[in-house]
């Protein structure tokens, strides 16, 4: 290890973030068991959907809280909020290019009308 | 050679080698693969959408979903994510004793997840949805069937560090390795993120 790394690892505990071996950042533990906890309570509200009748309402909120986990687990335990950017947008051409794909291929075979 | 390879100004990650972007490429590489991936889940899920209520005769989903099984092996496996990136970070901080018991726990909890897929998919046989029963059991278990098989090669995966760690061939230096590999079963965990909403809960 260089003397760069070993300043680094006495400062983990002085950071929000801790530093990686390629020089980005990541979370500290602390803030991945917040995250969890927050993914967890998402998942309870998600299950309550079934348990408790949430009407018109129901298909919009478990797209919309699908999307936030989503987003945190990429963005905090990926750790894409706090590595370079090139990686993001790797993924995210991926991601749109699919749901851009399967949107028009499901569109195709009138998928929304059966809605 | 070593003078221009310290000074360049694509210095490599420790361990790795030097870079045109400055970037690790397996961990490029890694985030290349996962984009790919989106694609073979779009196709799945797309396929499953499309097909799972076109089928003319029974079991339907409504007649086979255990929501509140499924809910707990969903909750099990969105916290293996969870032992995941703690077992990054105790690697990165040289606890390699915390590393392979985080590492241990993430592959416990992904096998507790296969087990509850293989009694879930028994118990849908057993009230007769079977592979090739009707389209909707097509569509299901290809969908659910590809994603336990993602699962499955995530826990060899992450055995296989925990042999390695265990044999001395793992170290604070390789950190970005075990990094890499959580990617792939973060990526695991957020396909099933998307699955449980749209198969089991939407419908």
């Amino acid at each position: 290890m260089s003397t760069t790394d070993t300043t680094d690892v006495e400062a983990y505990d002085a950071l929000p973030t801790e530093p990686d071996q390629t020089g980005g950042y990541h979370p500290t533990e602390v803030l991945y068991v917040k995250i969890a906890i927050i993914l967890a309570l998402i998942t309870a509200a998600e299950i309550s959907t079934y348990l408790v009748d949430w009407g018109p309402a129901h298909l919009p909120a478990l797209m919309v809280m699908m999307v936030v986990k989503f987003a945190l687990v990429i963005g905090f335990f990926m750790h894409l909020r706090f590595d370079n950017r090139i990686f993001t947008w790797v993924f995210i051409a991926g991601l749109a290019l699919a749901v851009a794909v399967y949107i028009v291929m499901i569109t195709t075979f009138r998928y929304w009308q059966n809605l | 050679m070593t003078d221009t390879a310290v000074t360049a100004p694509t210095e490599p990650p420790a361990g790795g080698h030097a870079t045109s972007t400055g970037l690790s490429n397996e961990k490029l590489g890694m985030w290349v693969f996962l984009s790919s991936e989106c694609l073979l889940f779009g196709a799945l899920i797309s396929t499953y959408l499309l097909l799972h209520d076109r089928s003319v005769e029974g079991p339907t989903p409504k007649d086979v979903y255990d929501i509140p099984f499924t809910s707990v092996s969903s909750f099990v496996l969105l916290m293996s994510s969870l032992t995941m990136v703690l077992a990054v970070s105790a690697l990165t901080r040289g606890d390699m004793r915390r590393n392979r018991l985080w590492l241990l726990t993430t592959a416990l909890l992904g096998t507790i997840f296969i087990g509850g897929q293989v009694y879930e998919f028994t118990s849908f046989v057993r009230e007769g949805l079977g592979f090739t029963t009707n389209i909707f059991g097509s569509a299901f278990y290809t969908l659910t069937g590809f994603h336990g098989v993602h699962v499955t090669v995530g826990i060899l995966m992450l055995l296989s560090l925990v042999g390695l760690s265990l044999r001395g061939n793992l170290s604070q230096e390789r950190a970005e390795t075990v990094e890499i590999i959580g990617l792939y079963w973060h990526f695991v965990d957020v396909i099933w993120i998307v699955i449980f909403t749209v198969v089991y809960l939407a419908a």
